[in-house]
């Protein structure tokens, strides 16, 4: 396996009693778009701060292309940030500010013009090099803050939140812009968000952090179709958790039926969580269903309806349909046994990993 | 109703700034063109730029002002910064201000019994053995005292420009690859030069017009425009040139304002 770029050897990191971080344990490949994903608290910004030098974490190491730089200070680290306020300096104009970096350096000042146009063109604000940073609005001062991180061409680019101050379309506009960028220029992005949308769309891997822990990590799609824990499950998109239990590999019990499913690997009555997801629920004529519900609540979301329902067992159900439902009357409800996700109790990562590695061989 | 009231205290301002702003500098400007008999004349004006002695003065206040205001900057910067650095940065103020508090005359005084022959610098000089020395009445005595109490009124803006700036800033700088040195250049002084102006401001204009402290400390052996002033008005009763020093005096502070305006930044 190739040399990670990046490595956190069992860092951790404390500011007088309070512990920020416990233990992280992660590694970071050159070339792809990663992304730390939790609530605010969860450490992801410590860790950025971490890589980025302005933290000295109080255990562990960090290592970048093997290298110990835990006391390197930022300015001799070949990383650069973009920051959450975009902190552009607001008595330099925008080629000063995308400058900046090179200046310090000593470019000639022919080279130092053709990069500021390059980084320009690159975050599409060709021709504003001589404007204040005054009379930028949001979203360019965004990109000029890329430009002038990227201008340094750091092998790893830092993203705190940068897209949290914008408004919705220019958010979903900025995720593909960046994306492209990533690939186009080939270097490491790692992006700090709360945003779930946001991380599985924009993400090559994505790590899960809660309580200054990494919870999981994985692609998009490994975590959001096999969350870890109950956490996980709920933090990444909508999804129903009822409680259940294993009656045997493969055979799942839940609101009072037993129910065919594509898990196994534990003990025969083990208790466990089961996630459903919301768009995996189909409502059916009652008799089609594999569980029986009553609409409680209905509302219309533009691409579906989220609708709310209760079975027999008076779980509570939440089911995204392309139809829409009568409130109160009853359905049933169907879904594959492919669907059926299993969480156990307090399962390790590594434990939760191997389990899965070993069902994927047996299937 | 409400609006009546807004107008009734539009009404107190203006009262106050035309009582109490313009209608006296019209009166000094009008006594200028007084002589000693109360006709108009051009005479203080002509006396004023012919007379070695103004000239003299108007270069002694100017120079030492200037002086004064640049050992302020030199020692208040550096604190202000370290201030702005520390975890009870507000606290710290609170000290730096509180000597604000107390009267002007009351720390002259206080400087006197540090500077006097028998006092407590003289003893400490007796004491390391290099024996008592002529403080009182110098140019020295003169610049530390008005240094002193100009300090604060130099540090307050300095400061305040300082704490806002944002820290994410200094970060990003180093992020780029500036060390703290490079840092400093190009990004904390140049975004606090509002504070260092608006300092220079405080301490510059005062600081032209002193006079108290130019008598009790520097014995009148520095004679500043505000010393002449203060001479004209209560000594030889020459209203007239005392008048005519203030109008040179605003001019003066005006010219001062201008020079250190706050200019929009960059651009072109």
């Amino acid at each position: 396996m190739a040399q990670p770029i990046i490595e956190f050897k069992n860092v951790a990191m404390q500011y007088g009693e309070t512990e920020v971080l416990k233990s992280i344990d992660l590694e970071i490949e050159q070339g792809k778009f990663y992304t730390l994903l939790g609530s605010s608290g969860s450490g992801k910004t410590t860790i950025l701060r971490l890589m980025a030098g302005f933290l000295t974490p109080t255990g562990g190491d960090i290592l970048f292309n093997g290298e110990r730089i835990n006391d390197v200070p930022p300015e001799r680290r070949r990383i650069n940030t973009v920051f959450q306020n975009y902190a552009l300096f607001p008595n330099m104009n925008v080629a000063e500010n995308v400058s900046f970096g090179m200046a310090l350096k000593g470019k000639s000042k022919t080279e130092m013009k053709a990069k500021v146009a390059e980084m320009l063109d690159l975050v599409k604000l060709s021709g504003y090099e001589d404007r204040e940073i005054s009379e930028l609005s949001g979203g360019q001062q965004q990109r000029v803050a890329i430009a002038r991180a990227l201008a340094n061409e750091p092998e790893v680019l830092l993203l705190d939140e940068p897209l949290s101050a914008l408004d919705y379309k220019l958010r979903k506009t900025m995720q593909y812009e960046l994306r492209a960028i990533q690939q186009r220029l080939g270097i490491t992005f790692v992006f700090v968000t709360h945003d779930q949308e946001e991380a599985l769309a924009m993400s090559d891997w994505i790590f899960v952090m809660n309580d200054g822990k990494i919870l999981q990590n994985g692609t998009p799609v490994d975590i959001y179709d096999e969350p870890i824990n109950h956490f996980v499950a709920e933090f990444i998109g909508e999804s129903n958790i009822v409680p259940g239990v294993m009656r045997k590999d493969y055979l799942v019990s839940f609101a009072g039926k037993d129910f065919e499913n594509v898990d196994g690997g534990m003990r025969p009555n083990e208790p466990v969580e089961v996630v459903l997801r919301p768009e995996d629920l189909d409502l059916v004529p009652i008799d089609e269903g594999k569980l029986v519900v009553t609409i409680d609540t209905e509302s219309f979301r533009g691409d579906y309806y989220e609708i709310t329902a209760h079975d027999d067992d008076n779980n509570h159900w939440q089911i995204q349909a392309t139809n829409q439902a009568e409130i109160g009357k009853r359905y049933g409800m169907y879904f594959d046994p492919e669907d059926i996700h299993i969480m156990r109790l307090n399962e390790s990562e590594a434990a939760f990993d191997a389990r899965l590695e070993q069902y994927d061989e047996e299937s | 109703m409400r609006k009546q009231n807004t107008n009734a205290f539009t009404v107190l301002y203006y009262a106050w700034i035309i009582l109490f702003v313009i209608l006296p500098v019209l009166l000094l400007l009008f006594e200028s063109f007084k002589n000693i008999n109360g006709q108009f004349t051009l005479g203080n004006y002509r006396s004023f730029f012919e007379s070695g002695t103004y000239l003299r003065m108007t270069f002694n206040s100017v120079f030492f002002a200037i002086v004064v205001t640049l050992i302020t900057l030199l020692i208040s910067y550096p604190m202000a910064f370290i201030m702005s650095r520390l975890k009870h940065a507000q606290f710290w103020l609170l000290l730096v201000i509180l000597p604000t508090w107390v009267n002007l005359l009351l720390k002259a005084y206080a400087f006197i019994g540090l500077f006097a022959k028998q006092g407590t610098v003289n003893d400490f000089l007796t004491f390391i053995g290099i024996g008592p020395q002529q403080l009182m009445f110098t140019n020295t005595a003169f610049i530390t005292v008005a240094a002193y109490i100009e300090i604060p009124f130099m540090i307050m803006p300095i400061f305040n420009s300082l704490v806002e700036i944002d820290q994410s800033l200094i970060n990003a700088a180093r992020d780029l690859g500036a060390t703290q040195a490079q840092t400093m250049r190009k990004v904390v002084i140049p975004l606090s030069m509002n504070g260092v102006r608006a300092g220079i401001q405080a301490v510059f204009i005062p600081t032209l017009s002193l006079f108290m402290i130019t008598r009790l400390i520097g014995g009148n052996r520095v004679i500043t425009l505000g010393t002449a002033i203060e001479e004209h008005f209560l000594v030889t009763q020459n209203w007239g040139m005392g008048a005519t020093i203030g109008i040179v005096l605003i001019v003066a502070m005006v010219i001062t304002m201008y020079l250190t305006r706050d200019r929009k930044q960059g651009g072109k």
